[in-house]
């Protein structure tokens, strides 16, 4: 037990606090603790972790980026023009289009960290500020909307009322995300790649003298980045069921405040994708149970900040130094 | 296999070099060197910072590449130079100084990382990490849990993960920069035990230290490199630490007694019965005009603690300070430095200075407020200031808007000494001014102690090591578990009675 407190101190807090908040919320609303609006909830939040695991290798590698939800906005918009140009195309073919210009938006922004010595903060609001702009100059901000119809169409994988006739359903955005979710944990956790990535982060002069290559690490993790974003960026198409130039705008900063929240350090070296998706559905279950509980939305963002503020200044120091995993204080260090 | 065939074999040098010349920028970094290790021996690497011995160990373990002629012999193949690849490959480790580790990681991971570098991606073998990484403490004696972060660990047991990871790399020689330069004396005990178990099962060590006295403990030979060059190779047996310095500076140093007669000067600093619970308790003295306190005692005394009570960052639970006559309760340092208390933090490198910086914004980092003219910065007093200071301390220093990490360690001292004396402090205290920095330069150091002195600055002198404090100040308090332990004249007492009392 305490040495579960060590390694996953975050994931425990942050497990703790959704557990609290959910019976709260249960208590004092009807509908949030039925099984319908659990899989609501993942619904919902299907989009947000295939985007947050995506930043969480970025993070880890010791970088940042802002142009990812943008980017995606641009894999939305260039996969339905393409799409268009080929008379439609399905799943398969979409999946290929979408991932193959996520990565290579992603890519981009690698090939301007490592070649120009840009740090990433940098270089990443400039091409959101590139990315952003040139979808807006050749959209004129029109959104699409006819999508083909596979691509619309609402794919449930499996659907069952319950009981109280609320309807389980999986749909494919959550089949999508589970399989992101896993291939992440797969590469930073189970690779040589992967560790070489958190090494890298944590320590870039140790990794280099171990003969790490910097360059590769920084393309890995933005094209894994990159990778999702494409992929999110399909989903969220396919969720919406159309493509509106701005839809995507801002939502780099919701994901980034839920990654941060779940454990992964701005600077490298540290974050695990459990700890991300419950960094996500912390936000998601926050906004869900207030809009139950009649809040006005307009107050939504307030709220959510706050909570950031409160769960990262709790969970990133006070609580897991209550559970001892403090840093030993050496004597001169 | 005979005895004399044995013995024959264990003499043929493990590495060997020859002829090696390195220059960078028209300046030779090293100059016809030749340098020998015995396979298991211990040996010692000694010379001044510029030396050449990172130059040296760096042409070894081809990260950088000699000029031509050099012939570099290693387990008995030749080479005219070494990659980083073929090098590790072949079992040349270096523990940096920096370690170069992960604190993220686990201890297991650190130490097994070696496993999952290399080009071809592949899975990451948890269970062989762990057995390769217990299995490398085990051969250094030490018993680490390998699954917690190396972040949980204090930099001694750091330093351990640091050897075991060379060991994982099948290392045959083990390179270590300045391994002991932030250990307190017992974790420095263990590390010499642990050299020794590592050598004796036939990794050769090659130790860089600039505390002589260790490196006389530890070695059985000593190579010394002045301005680039071979000086020799010496047995370490029958060495003196006054010799070593000598071979390495070129110069004979008179270790002689300063200590004066203070009575009747004006007091600039008296302490009266300082307590901090549970820190230190109970200290009185008095600092007069042109003295040198030293405060003396091993780490965790109570003397850095006190040396922050008397410049505001630590809050005294009860007892009093006068400054010059007046009783002083500083809220914070600013208070304390705007009163006059300079204080040169004791570790310099993080602390003291800010390295990306240039030396002249580092200079007058503390002193901002007497080069403002109508509430500006004036450009031309800074200069000015900058420029008094660095002729008055000898700093040696290319131009003032250089980055101060460009600067070795003694003049990066310097600058860090200077940057306090701009504020015109009435009372300066150092606080083991001369770790990291090596015997010429400590030399320096305390010339220009000395000279404060004489000029009538008070000043309080921190450091762990005995003969400075001896050498350099009129009286010297040595403290032990927060409290007074003994008070001491280096001019009625001899050095090794103090040594005997504060290493007891």
């Amino acid at each position: 037990m305490p040495k579960a407190l060590h390694s996953h101190g975050t994931e425990i807090v942050l497990l703790a606090v959704i557990v609290v908040l959910s019976l709260g919320l249960g208590l004092s609303t009807e509908r949030f603790l039925t099984l319908g609006n659990a899989f609501d909830l993942l619904n919902i939040s299907a989009v947000n972790i295939i985007f947050a695991v995506g930043l969480l290798v970025v993070l880890i590698a010791g970088g940042i980026d802002i142009s990812f939800a943008v980017a995606a906005s641009v894999v939305q918009y260039v996969t339905a023009v393409i799409l268009g140009s080929i008379g439609g195309g399905e799943w398969i073919s979409g999946f290929l289009i979408a991932a193959s210009i996520g990565i290579l938006l992603g890519v981009f922004n690698a090939f301007l960290i490592h070649t120009f010595k840009i740090i990433s903060i940098v270089a990443t609001i400039a091409t959101f500020n590139i990315y952003f702009g040139l979808l807006m100059f050749f959209t004129r901000g029109v959104s699409i909307y006819n999508l083909p119809d596979w691509l619309t169409t609402r794919v449930i994988l499996f659907e069952h009322q319950t009981a109280d006739g609320s309807w389980i359903e999986i749909t494919l955005p959550v089949l999508v995300m589970v399989v992101c979710v896993i291939a992440t944990s797969f590469l930073i956790g189970r690779t040589t790649i992967g560790r070489q990535l958190y090494a890298f982060g944590d320590n870039p002069e140790g990794a280099r003298r171990f003969g790490i290559d910097i360059g590769a690490m920084q393309y890995i993790a933005f094209g894994w980045l990159g990778l999702m974003a494409g992929i999110g960026g399909l989903v969220q198409a396919h969720y919406a069921q159309e493509v509106v130039p701005n839809a995507l705008y801002g939502r780099e900063l919701d994901v980034l405040a839920a990654v941060v929240l779940g454990g992964a350090r701005l600077g490298g070296g540290k974050g695990t994708v459990i700890g991300c998706v419950l960094g996500v559905l912390l936000i998601s279950i926050t906004q869900n149970g207030l809009n139950l509980l009649g809040v006005s939305p307009y107050a939504f963002k307030m709220i959510v900040g706050a909570i950031i503020l409160v769960a990262i200044a709790l969970s990133n120091s006070r609580l897991e130094r209550l559970f001892g995993t403090a840093r030993s204080q050496g004597a001169r260090s | 296999m005979t005895e004399a065939l044995d013995r024959g074999a264990a003499q043929r040098p493990l590495l060997s070099l020859r002829d090696i010349n390195v220059t960078f920028g028209g300046v030779r970094a090293l100059k016809n060197v030749s340098f020998e290790v015995l396979p298991g021996e211990v040996h010692c690497l000694a010379g001044e910072n510029g030396s050449g011995k990172s130059t040296l160990i760096k042409v070894i373990t081809g990260v950088y590449r000699p000029e031509p002629g050099a012939v570099i012999e290693y387990g008995g193949e030749t080479y005219t130079h070494m990659s980083p690849v073929t090098a590790q490959a072949a079992g040349i480790q270096v523990i940096w100084q920096d370690l170069a580790l992960f604190p993220e990681m686990s201890v297991a991971e650190n130490i097994a990382f070696q496993t999952v570098v290399g080009r071809r991606p592949r899975l990451v073998d948890y269970g062989r990490m762990r057995e390769a990484a217990t299995a490398a403490l085990k051969r250094l004696g030490v018993t680490l849990d390998v699954d917690r972060p190396l972040k949980d660990f204090p930099i001694a047991q750091r330093q351990i993960v640091a050897i075991a990871r060379a060991l994982v790399g099948e290392a045959r020689i083990v390179f270590m920069d300045e391994p002991t330069a932030s250990l307190t004396q017992s974790e420095t005990d263990c590390l010499l035990d642990i050299v020794r178990t590592l050598s004796a099962s036939g990794v050769a060590v090659v130790f860089v230290s600039h505390r002589l006295a260790e490196v006389l403990e530890i070695s059985s030979r000593l190579t010394v490199l002045r301005d680039g060059a071979l000086v020799g190779v010496y047995p370490t047996e029958g060495m003196t630490q006054s010799r070593i310095t000598e071979l390495m500076t070129g110069k004979m140093f008179d270790q002689t007694v300063r200590a004066r007669p203070m009575e009747g000067r004006p007091v600039v600093l008296e302490v009266d019965r300082l307590t901090r619970a549970g820190l230190f308790e109970d200290i009185s003295f008095t600092v007069r005009q042109g003295e040198t306190l030293a405060i003396t005692g091993l780490l965790g005394a109570g003397r850095t603690e006190l040396a922050l009570a008397l410049f505001g960052m630590l809050r005294p639970t009860s007892g009093s300070i006068r400054l010059e006559g007046r009783p002083v309760r500083f809220s914070s340092n600013r208070d304390a430095i705007r009163a006059g208390i300079a204080y040169l933090s004791e570790d310099r490198l993080s602390l003291g200075l800010i390295q990306p910086q240039s030396i002249a914004d580092n200079l007058v980092m503390a002193s901002y407020d007497r080069l403002l003219t109508g509430g500006l910065l004036s450009e031309r007093r800074k200069r000015d200031l900058v420029a008094d200071w660095i002729r008055r301390l000898a700093v040696k220093i290319g131009r003032q808007e250089d980055a101060i990490s460009t600067l070795s360690g003694g003049n990066q001292q310097r600058v860090a000494i200077a940057k306090w004396l701009a504020t015109n402090p009435k009372l300066l205290i150092l606080d083991s001014p001369t770790v990291g920095v090596d015997v010429g330069a400590r030399a320096g150091i305390f010339d220009i102690v000395a000279k404060l002195a004489a000029e009538g600055l008070a000043i309080i002198l921190i450091t762990d090591e005995v003969p400075e404090a001896y050498f350099n100040a009129d009286r010297v308090l040595h403290m032990a578990n927060g409290r007074m332990a003994n008070w001491f004249d280096p001019r009625a007492t001899a050095l090794a009675d103090i040594e005997a009392a504060v290493y007891a």
